[in-house]
């Protein structure tokens, strides 16, 4: 069943276009993140889902229903806001049962509800605090306290990780995880961090000067982006994209980076005949530039050694990221942290052919 | 080291000299306060008491003669306070709604009103003279407490509307959003999350609109006569009464009397005064 449905939604500040004809289909318990730099639309996007903002064009439902005209507070959703938005003078009990207190939850049946969430969060000791006597984590945690205790239809999240410092982030992702695990419901979260979007989504919308650029399975979009923008925002460190010129070896696709004796050549996945001759971006993920050891897959070709000038290496402890050239390009592989490498000499890397992907230069559009 | 003790002195010199020279009046005052009408005549208006007498206050809170009337300045002691308590409380509850509507509910011209309304905090007092003189006429309430009241109250609301909405910019629009998810509307958002996170601003704006209304005079000379005069117009009344042969004595004592709920005002208050007005404290 469709959760919430998206149609052509449009919006505008005067001439000014922040979204551009935004479709998208969420099922029920999906956790969908839109995902984008900043200023992609992806927040308006969400107070539009809301209801806090109106779309200047197009329509929004919410479990079949129609929401055009329908006040936020009656879209039946929760949403957990990047600085939490706790009320200062409540406490967090107050917190938590003010949105029911508004509804009109009779007042045993909102003391069950809060003991119920309270508990399912760990936050049972902090019932009688004031926000102010919070640490940034407790206060994330009733945030999202007070969205779970309406077990609405759709959960939206702003943003939600991002006042958090690094090791607690990474606490708070799992188990932001592991609570969409176990409740099931569905979630619209955004976040310009791709990692988040990556590790915690069902379906990732990457967004980009209000377009939906892509909107697949993690998967999906890591590994076949749809376009070079998507290639280069997901992914840390991000895909190489290289200039590259197709040829037709034996009806097989080549890609040719760089001229004459430092030319490297990759078998490329199949595309039309009139790419031949063309010029390509070719998309490669670093860790598909690896040490020349290793085997990919027991599929013939699959595996291809090139030899390439190192040019700086950046060990990062569980792995090193070395900066080298193809064909006179500049791109990063991934080797295994004991790979000791020379900085100026060429040294040789296994490339995983079949990850390759290429790209129209001018559409910029993925043509396989 | 030694100029630097130098600079000291002479900024501490310079500011005691000030806060001396500012003073003066209200010395001379308490000072007479407490002397008898001979001991003045027969030094001068500057000095020392030779004998304390505080029967002062007693005789002009409640039997020293204005205009005829042997009251004191009591009565108008009251109708100050009748008058003073309701305008400050109303404009300020109004200009905390104002202030929150402007401030967190942008809505299509919010600025140009908003402009509009700060623009009567540069309209001069005189200017307004005949336009409410005409509005009490009309509504019958000339030479009436809550005449006072009202023309108070809607001068007031300039300022209390300026002083809320500035402090309301500084709550999170978060707040609000998260708000109305959980279903509060307007009122409910201004009662139940506002108003809490209020009483910095409300005390600057209470104390500033109580110290104005008390102090106001030319409202209340102008649009009330005889035993319906707040304490202030009654003095220049008991001034001019007694021109004749001066009592300064008494006279002092009526005005301490006069000035002291604004001074305690300031006592209790004032330290939230100064710390309200440099605050945008709701983080």
């Amino acid at each position: 069943m469709s959760a919430l449905t998206i149609r052509n939604v449009s919006k505008h500040y005067g001439p000014l276009p922040v979204l551009k004809d935004i479709n998208l289909e969420i099922d029920s318990g999906e956790f969908t993140i839109l995902v984008g730099p900043s200023g992609c639309g992806k927040s308006t996007l969400l107070n539009i889902i809301s209801g806090l903002d109106t779309a200047s064009e197009g329509m929004i439902e919410i479990g079949g229903r129609p929401m055009n005209g329908v006040a936020a507070k009656d879209r039946n959703i929760a949403m957990v806001f990047q600085s939490y938005a706790l009320y200062p003078s409540m406490t967090v009990r107050r917190n938590m049962t003010f949105g029911m207190e508004c509804r009109k939850v009779p007042k045993q049946q909102q003391a069950e509800i809060l003991d119920r969430v309270a508990r399912l969060l760990q936050i049972e000791a902090l019932l009688d605090r004031k926000p102010s006597q919070l640490s940034g984590g407790q206060r994330q945690r009733v945030a999202m306290g007070r969205a779970l205790v309406r077990d609405p239809l759709l959960f939206l999240f702003d943003e939600p990780l991002s006042n958090l410092d690094a090791k607690l982030r990474v606490e708070m992702r799992m188990e932001i995880k592991r609570l969409h695990q176990r409740l099931g419901s569905t979630i619209v979260y955004v976040t310009h961090d791709q990692i988040e979007a990556m590790t915690l989504a069902s379906r990732i919308a990457v967004m980009h000067q209000g377009v939906v650029q892509q909107f697949a399975d993690p998967d999906t979009v890591y590994n076949r982006p749809a376009n070079l923008f998507v290639a280069r925002f997901m992914g840390a460190p991000p895909m190489n994209t290289l200039a590259a010129r197709l040829e037709m070896v034996d009806g097989a696709v080549v890609a040719v980076m760089g001229q004459g004796e430092t030319a490297v050549r990759l078998p490329a996945p199949d595309v039309a005949q009139t790419w031949a001759g063309r010029e390509v971006v070719l998309g490669i993920r670093p860790e598909c530039i690896t040490e020349p050891t290793r085997h990919f897959s027991d599929a013939p070709g699959t595996t291809v050694t090139v030899a390439a000038p190192v040019e700086m290496t950046e060990p990062t402890g569980a792995e090193t990221i070395v900066v080298l050239r193809l064909g006179g390009e500049q791109a990063l592989g991934r080797v295994a942290p004991d790979i000791r490498l020379t900085m100026g000499e060429t040294a040789r890397f296994a490339v995983d052919t079949r990850k390759i992907c290429l790209f129209d230069p001018i559409s910029e559009g993925r043509i396989a | 080291m030694s100029e630097r003790l130098l600079a000291r002195a002479a900024i501490y010199g310079a500011l005691t000299l000030f806060a001396a020279f500012y003073l003066v009046p209200l010395a001379v005052v308490m000072l007479n306060s407490v002397r008898s009408t001979e001991d003045i005549n027969h030094s001068s208006v500057i000095g020392l008491p030779s004998v304390y007498v505080w029967g002062n206050f007693a005789h002009t809170w409640s039997s020293y003669c204005i205009a005829e009337h042997c009251t004191g300045i009591q009565p108008y002691f009251w109708n100050s306070l009748r008058m003073v308590i309701p305008a400050t409380v109303i404009s300020t509850l109004l200009g905390a709604l104002n202030g929150y509507s402007l401030a967190l509910w942008r809505f299509r011209g919010d600025t140009l009103v908003f402009g509009i309304i700060t623009l009567g905090v540069f309209l001069p007092e005189q200017m307004k003279l005949v336009p409410w003189a005409i509005v009490l006429r009309d509504l019958g309430l000339f030479n009436t407490i809550s005449g006072l009241v009202l023309i108070h109250v809607i001068q007031g609301i300039s300022f209390t509307t300026l002083f809320c909405r500035n402090y309301y910019v500084s709550i999170p629009a978060d707040l609000l959003k998260a708000a109305r998810i959980d279903g509060a509307g307007f009122f409910r958002i201004f009662w139940r999350i506002v108003l809490p996170l209020s009483p910095p601003i409300l005390i600057v704006t209470v104390i500033w609109q109580f110290t104005g209304i008390w102090n106001e005079f030319l409202y209340g000379v102008t649009f009330s006569t005889g035993e319906n005069q707040p304490v202030t117009a009654a003095l220049i009344a008991l001034s001019a009464q007694i021109s004749q042969a001066p009592q300064y004595g008494q006279q002092s004592a009526a005005v301490l009397m006069a000035a002291a709920p604004t001074l305690l005002v300031y006592l209790f208050g004032g330290r939230y005064f100064v710390r309200g007005l440099t605050s945008g404290a709701v983080k």
